[in-house]
């Protein structure tokens, strides 16, 4: 193995292509290796490649680096060791697509050239001729490759080079996006059929079918129109096939696809929740007041005419604000070595306040109380608008849905969140996930409540298929095309209770399993839990009279008005159901970081034994133990032999792991490489903390008087 | 003046099994935050028949307002007052004193309101306004508290009442500073087991299996002769005779020579404490102390001892000044040494106060997270934390350490402590991390009365510090960081901070073990163990998992490194919501299940065994058998 300096930019010596020519390792290798290829997908065309380079592997003190070949496809670049395959690579949750070492061009968020020890951003114009003589490749997800280009022949060097470049950078066509390509069918082998029949009996809702919408409609008690005419998009491009608008609106077409009050949900006292984009601005003025009066009064006319509007492109950052925090706030993780973690540790906390991104995360959530508030304690429809109504619109709904509607937080519940807010919603995924990950902050805060019954909500994104437009392509929900049936186990909180049904005659403790028996979600929500509601008839009888219209009704997010906080304490103060409403904590130390997202690839964090996980194993353990239990117990009582329970027990029995290795704190995410017990010691301390006060250099005893014995 | 509830005894004996949690709870906190904190660690329904209740009961206390007195609690004062809290608006309500604790319980509305504070917390009173002030609340009273809070109260201008109030605060709150005794020695509360039981210094030695061929144990300092702040007990490398020990001390500031702490029973690795050498501007050798560090080396072969010195270097070097100094490269040549940068006890001190200033009473928001680096407490115990890792990372790689700082009894606990806590999974069990307090820093001397200052009115004093305080918050990121590795959970360190102020338990009174006897703080005081161990299932941590042979290594890193806002801000209550612990909770309601299952499955399998005793398989053997198997399934 070869050791490097500091690696990067910051090295004062060329590396160390001195030492070693290409030949030379060539040489020294056995004769002329079976060449090596990826196991290409189905429908995956290999473009070219390059041996042998060198990969720099990140997850040690000293740089060190593997040999071996990379490819390009027009799927993935990928990276395949000389190196027979270590088998202690931690294989839990393993995505069949791609692996450690594959990066789907879709993930490339930006690549770096070293070029005689200066680094440069790579665009389109340093393609040319010179080649760096490392590359370094900065993924959306946040893992970091470095590459070395000096061991292959030159004409391959930059073969490779410049075919990574332009595939992942240049700009190209719908068509070239390799969903439309990838010919890969759901196998149909054991693990479908096991997953349909065992898992999940029910499926994602869709709704790109009037069914689901209507389903929907009738779930949630919406008394509201379910529009068909976009059918062939003649309305708008930028509206979904099917929508649902309050019954009052007319005329469909005056408004161009435009500030059309999108339906979102409805709670149980009839007050609804809708989304709009602006009117046409080209319009006259009084046009343009006129069509905001028709949207604000059918929205109002759907219960009690009470409506609230907030424009969010006011009352919130603007997309480009939270790109830029963004991508302020991901360089906190894009970190290439040792060194680079420690020097940064130092500065950790006012780093993460100076992107922002927690403070919008913040800001968000404290949106989407305040409309929970209006819905749920004052029963006011609310009216959410926005420029194109797709993107912040879509934040703020599915969060407010999120903590009203348990359904929501359900695994499938949570998909066809996604689903209705987001894919059939027009989210512009296409042209966000280039420059916005918008997605990240929906996800953020859906991890930020416990019952929340998905750990899936990172794969999505990683997907080469998230971004399929057409419904022709398989779905991201499918995740047996992408994970074993062990793999997905990991989308279940184990904590996760389903609600205790009212059989009035077994009052069972809690029953030990979890996963939700939803038979259909309209059926399921034929009595929404009254407990823990706000309810108040003659309130809500006095709101007949007046019709509230404030534009803009709060003030700045950081000093979220008394009632807000009235609101959130007096549920605070109440027993917590994960049945019922759920409010996020806002105060400063209670919002963190996603560590299991963000700090997935650092090695330097993760804590070997320890971390949330080590509970979870034992939570696991417990639950497959009383699972047995049960089961023999079940088994033994011969009368009930016949409803012998055919209920997934074995899905807990898999997540027992065996006690042979200490799990990371990063488990089941992180590729874990089974590290030396040796613990990391955090360097450049002095530099740390630099207290100059005179208090530093005082005596620890005031009166210190040393006996000179 | 009508406060004794004629309900009897049964009200009182519930009131006073509350009052033992009272410290952990928040006391001017709404209802329902009462009892919502309280949540994860709701014992059993059984755990109300635990034994200091019952012992109680046969001394017949008198209820104070809604909460039972101590034994040998006595009343002093009470009186109308307002306590104006800085999370709700103003209470009307009366304060009862006694020579323990002040309560206040509200009087003008049925949400109660109660504070429940012992007068050892208090680190300082004053008066505010007065005659010459506006307003309604004019006459007013602040106490500062030295567990992250202040309480203010206003009270009526007539009758001399806060003068008289104000007194008796200062008298009972700082005993010591007027003649009288901490409430420690007047107590009376008898529990089960004693306390004072838990460590047995030549117990705790046999356990590390010493003394052995490479160390013995020393009474040399008996009577405290050879130094008045280490115990009498002592272990030191075998082949040190008690008069190199004497040459020894002569050279170590304060007499606090090398001694060890811990052995490593596998590679005979030592961990060994003392204080820094006395070098001086001069730069003074002594070849008894460099002899004696060489044996030390010897012992296990260690071909380079390893010296920490917990200061910086500039630190270190300044000590010379003053007669002090570090182990030079030339004198001890088979040793490195090496700085851990930890500061001195005023830079804790400040930084704790500047970390009150953004949590009390309201949580700094905008700007929370610069806010809590610029007190740079976290960072603090990032470096304390990255010191006991190389610490425990030499030792466990088979190199003996010595660690120092300038006296030995602040720094050098806390990373001989924590050291410990890595390499020794017996300090991670509730028993075991009992022994460590008692054995690294009540007998080794760490000053607990200078740093916390009991019964002193001397607010300003500038020896006190929060080390000790620091050292349980590097215990709870490690619990947090492993939160299977520890059989006490988070509830034992709150107590223990909680008691570290009270002054109800002579546990953390004096500095050293020979004050401690000359006063006959076990003879006349309760050991905080004996009240801990009365009830330790509300300290267990059901996800405990033992295992032997494993050294923790945290991450000190601040990605991983969290303000313990459980401790820190638990008196704010929109903050407290967080603290319940769902997963906790499942997994207490799985284990019920499980062991209702387990019954289950028992029964039947004796109803079965009972059908075949008539065939032959005579004893219950089988369905335990069986049971056993299904416990362990993996």
């Amino acid at each position: 193995m070869l050791s490097l300096g500091s690696g990067g930019a910051k090295s004062t010596k060329p590396s160390f292509v001195s030492y070693v020519t290409p030949e030379e390792i060539k040489s020294e290798k056995d004769p002329p290796k079976q060449e090596k290829h990826p196991d290409l997908l189905p429908g995956e065309v290999e473009f070219c490649s390059a041996n042998p380079i060198l990969k720099y592997t990140q997850d040690d003190l000293s740089q060190r680096g593997v040999f071996g070949t990379l490819f390009c496809t027009n799927f993935r670049v990928t990276f395949i060791s000389d190196e027979k395959p270590q088998e202690k690579t931690d294989k839990t949750f393993k995505n069949k697509l791609y692996g450690e070492n594959d990066i789907p061009l879709m993930c490339v968020d930006h690549i770096y050239g070293v070029y005689d020890e200066k680094r440069k951003l790579i665009t389109g114009g340093l393609v040319k001729n010179k080649y760096p003589s490392k590359m370094i490749i900065h993924c959306k997800d946040l893992r970091v490759f470095q590459f070395s280009l000096t061991f292959s022949k030159e004409e391959d060097a930059k073969k490779i080079f410049q075919g990574i470049a332009h595939h992942c950078l240049e700009e190209k066509s719908l068509k070239c996006v390799f969903a439309f390509s990838y010919m890969g069918t759901p196998s149909p082998g054991t693990d479908l059929s096991f997953c349909r029949e065992m898992q999940w009996k029910q499926e994602t809702v869709m709704f790109d079918s009037p069914e689901d919408w209507t389903q929907e409609m009738k779930r949630t008690k919406a008394n509201c129109r379910l529009v068909t005419e976009n059918e062939n998009f003649e309305l708008s491009q930028r509206l979904p096939k099917y929508f649902v608008i309050p019954l009052t609106i007319g005329d469909l077409f005056s408004y161009q696809g435009k500030g059309l009050p999108i339906w979102c949900w409805s709670h149980y006292s009839g007050c609804a929740l809708f989304k709009a984009s602006f009117p046409p601005v080209t319009q006259e003025d009084g046009d343009f007041q006129k069509h905001l009066d028709t949207m604000i009064n059918a929205v109002a006319h759907n219960h009690l005419y009470s409506v609230k509007t907030e424009d969010l492109s006011e009352s919130l950052p603007n997309i480009q604000d939270i790109q830029q925090s963004y991508n302020k706030f991901k360089q906190f993780f894009l970190i290439e070595n040792s060194t680079d973690f420690w020097l940064s540790d130092v500065k950790w906390f006012s780093s993460l306040e100076s992107s922002g991104w927690l403070d919008i995360i913040r800001q968000c959530l404290q949106k989407a109380v305040e409309v929970v508030e209006c819905l749920e304690k004052d029963n006011t429809n609310v009216l959410i608008t926005e420029e194109e109504g797709t993107d912040l619109c879509c934040v703020i709904s599915s969060l407010a849905q999120i903590m009203l509607d348990p359904y929501y937080r359900t695994l499938m519940g949570f998909q066809s969140l996604v689903q209705k807010e987001w894919v059939a919603g027009c989210h512009a995924f296409l042209d966000r996930c280039n420059h916005l990950h918008q997605k990240d902050k929906e996800v953020i805060i859906a991890c930020s409540f416990l019952p929340v019954s998905s750990d899936a909500i990172l794969q999505p994104e990683k997907s080469p298929l998230a971004q399929s437009g057409p419904l022709s392509c398989p779905t991201v929900w499918d995740w047996s095309v992408q994970f074993d049936s062990k793999a997905q186990n990991f989308f279940f909180n184990p904590l996760y209770l389903e609600k205790v049904k009212h059989d009035r005659a077994v009052r069972k403790p809690h029953k030990p399993k979890h996963q939700r028996n939803l038979s259909l979600p309209s059926t399921a929500f034929k009595t929404p839990p009254k407990k823990g509601f706000f309810k108040d008839e003659t309130d809500s009888l006095k709101k007949m009279l007046r019709v509230k219209r404030l534009s803009r009704w709060r003030g700045s997010p950081d000093a979220p008005t008394a009632t807000t906080r009235e609101f959130f304490e007096s549920w605070q103060h109440r027993p917590l159901d994960y049945h019922g409403l759920l409010l996020p904590c806002l105060d400063g130390p209670a919002v963190h970081i996603w560590m299991q997202r963000y700090l997935r690839w650092i090695p330097e964090v993760y804590i070997l034994g320890g971390g949330s996980v080590a509970v979870m194993t034992k939570l696991m353990e417990l639950l497959s133990q009383v699972q047995d239990l049960k089961r023999v117990l079940e088994q033994r009582d011969s009368s009930q032999a016949a409803k012998l329970d055919h209920r997934p027990y074995f899905q807990h029995r898999l997540l027992s792991f065996d006690s042979s290795g200490r799990l990371s704190s990063s488990f089941p995410f992180a590729y874990t490489c089974y590290r030396s017990f040796k613990p990391i010691i955090p360097t450049g301390l002095m530099q740390s903390l630099m207290v100059t006060d005179s208090l530093a250099s005082q005596e620890d005893e005031a009166s210190s008087v040393v006996s000179f014995v | 003046t009508s406060c004794v509830i004629p309900s009897g005894v049964h009200l009182n004996l519930r009131a006073s099994h509350k009052n033992d949690m009272s410290l952990v709870e928040v006391e001017e906190a709404n209802p329902a935050m009462a009892s919502a904190p309280i949540a994860p660690y709701n014992s059993s329904p059984l755990g109300n028949s635990s034994s200091p209740n019952a012992s109680r009961e046969s001394l017949k206390m008198e209820p104070l307002a809604d909460v039972a007195m101590l034994p040998g609690e006595e009343r002093v004062i009470d009186k109308d007052i307002i306590y104006i809290c800085p999370f709700n608006a103003a209470v009307k309500g009366k304060v009862f004193i006694t020579n323990y604790r002040l309560y206040f319980k509200n009087t003008d509305s049925e949400t109660p309101v109660t504070l429940d504070v012992p007068l050892g917390v208090i680190s300082r009173v004053e008066k505010m306004g007065g005659a010459s002030s506006r307003g309604e609340n004019s006459y007013g009273l602040e106490i500062t508290c030295k567990d992250m809070r202040n309480l203010r109260f206003a009270l009526k201008q007539e009758g001399h009442s806060r003068r008289d109030i104000f007194e008796i605060i200062f008298k009972y709150a700082f005993p010591l500073s007027h003649g009288m005794q901490l409430f420690a020695f007047l107590s009376q509360e008898k529990y089960e087991e004693n306390g004072w039981n838990v460590y047995e210094a030549m117990e705790e030695y046999r356990r590390q299996v010493l003394p052995n061929s490479e160390w013995r144990v020393t009474f040399i300092n008996k009577n405290y002769e050879l130094c008045d702040t280490y115990p009498t007990i002592l272990v030191v490398p075998y082949k040190a005779t008690d008069e190199d020990l004497r040459r020894v001390a002569a050279f170590r500031s304060r007499c606090r020579i090398p001694v060890l702490s811990w052995f490593h029973k596998e590679n005979h690795a030592v961990i060994m404490r003392c204080s820094q050498p006395l070098v001086g501007m001069s730069g003074k050798r002594n070849k008894d102390d460099e002899r004696y560090l060489d044996l030390i080396r010897e012992a296990n072969g260690t071909t380079k001892l390893t010296i920490y010195d917990a200061r910086p270097n500039v630190n270190a070097v300044a000590n010379k000044a003053t007669g002090g100094g570090y182990e030079g490269d030339d004198a001890y040549q088979n040793a490195e040494l090496v700085f851990l940068d930890i500061h001195n006890i005023h830079v804790m001190r400040e930084s704790l106060k500047k970390l009150k200033d953004i949590v009390y009473p309201n949580v700094e928001e905008s700007h929370w997270l610069s806010s809590l680096e610029s007190t740079h407490w976290l960072e603090h115990i990032k470096l304390v934390l990255s010191g006991a890792i190389q610490v425990a990372d030499k030792v466990s790689s088979g190199s003996s350490v010595v660690v120092h700082c300038s006296d030995g009894w602040d720094r050098t606990a806390q990373l001989t402590s924590l050291a410990m806590l890595m390499l020794d999974s017996y300090y991670r069990t509730l028993r075991g991390f009992q022994v460590l307090l008692e054995k690294e820093w009540i007998s080794f001397g760490h000053k607990f009365a200078s740093r916390i200052g009991h019964g002193d009115k001397n607010h300003a004093d500038q020896d006190r510090s929060p080390i000790f305080l620091q050292f349980i918050d590097c215990v709870w990121q490690m619990t947090k960081q492993f939160p299977t590795a520890f059989e006490f959970n988070e509830r034992l360190l709150v107590v223990i901070l909680d008691h570290l102020y009270s002054c109800r338990f002579g546990t953390f009174l004096y500095n050293c073990e020979s004050a401690r006897e000359s006063n006959n703080v076990r003879g006349k005081t309760v050991s905080l163990w004996s009240f801990v161990n009365s009830d330790t299932s509300l300290y267990i941590n059901p996800f405990f998992t033992p295992e032997s042979s494993r050294v923790l290594y945290p991450v000190a890193s601040m990605r991983h490194l969290e303000l313990w806002v459980t401790y820190y801000i638990r008196w704010n209550p929109r903050i407290l919501h967080q603290q319940q612990s769902p997963v906790e909770q499942r997994y207490k309601e799985l284990l019920a299940v499980r062991d209702q299952y387990l019954k289950k499955l028992e029964e039947l399998q004796l109803s079965d065994s009972t059908h075949l005793t008539n065939s032959s398989t005579p004893n219950a053997a089988t369905p335990n058998q069986h049971i056993t198997h299904l416990q362990t399934p993996f």
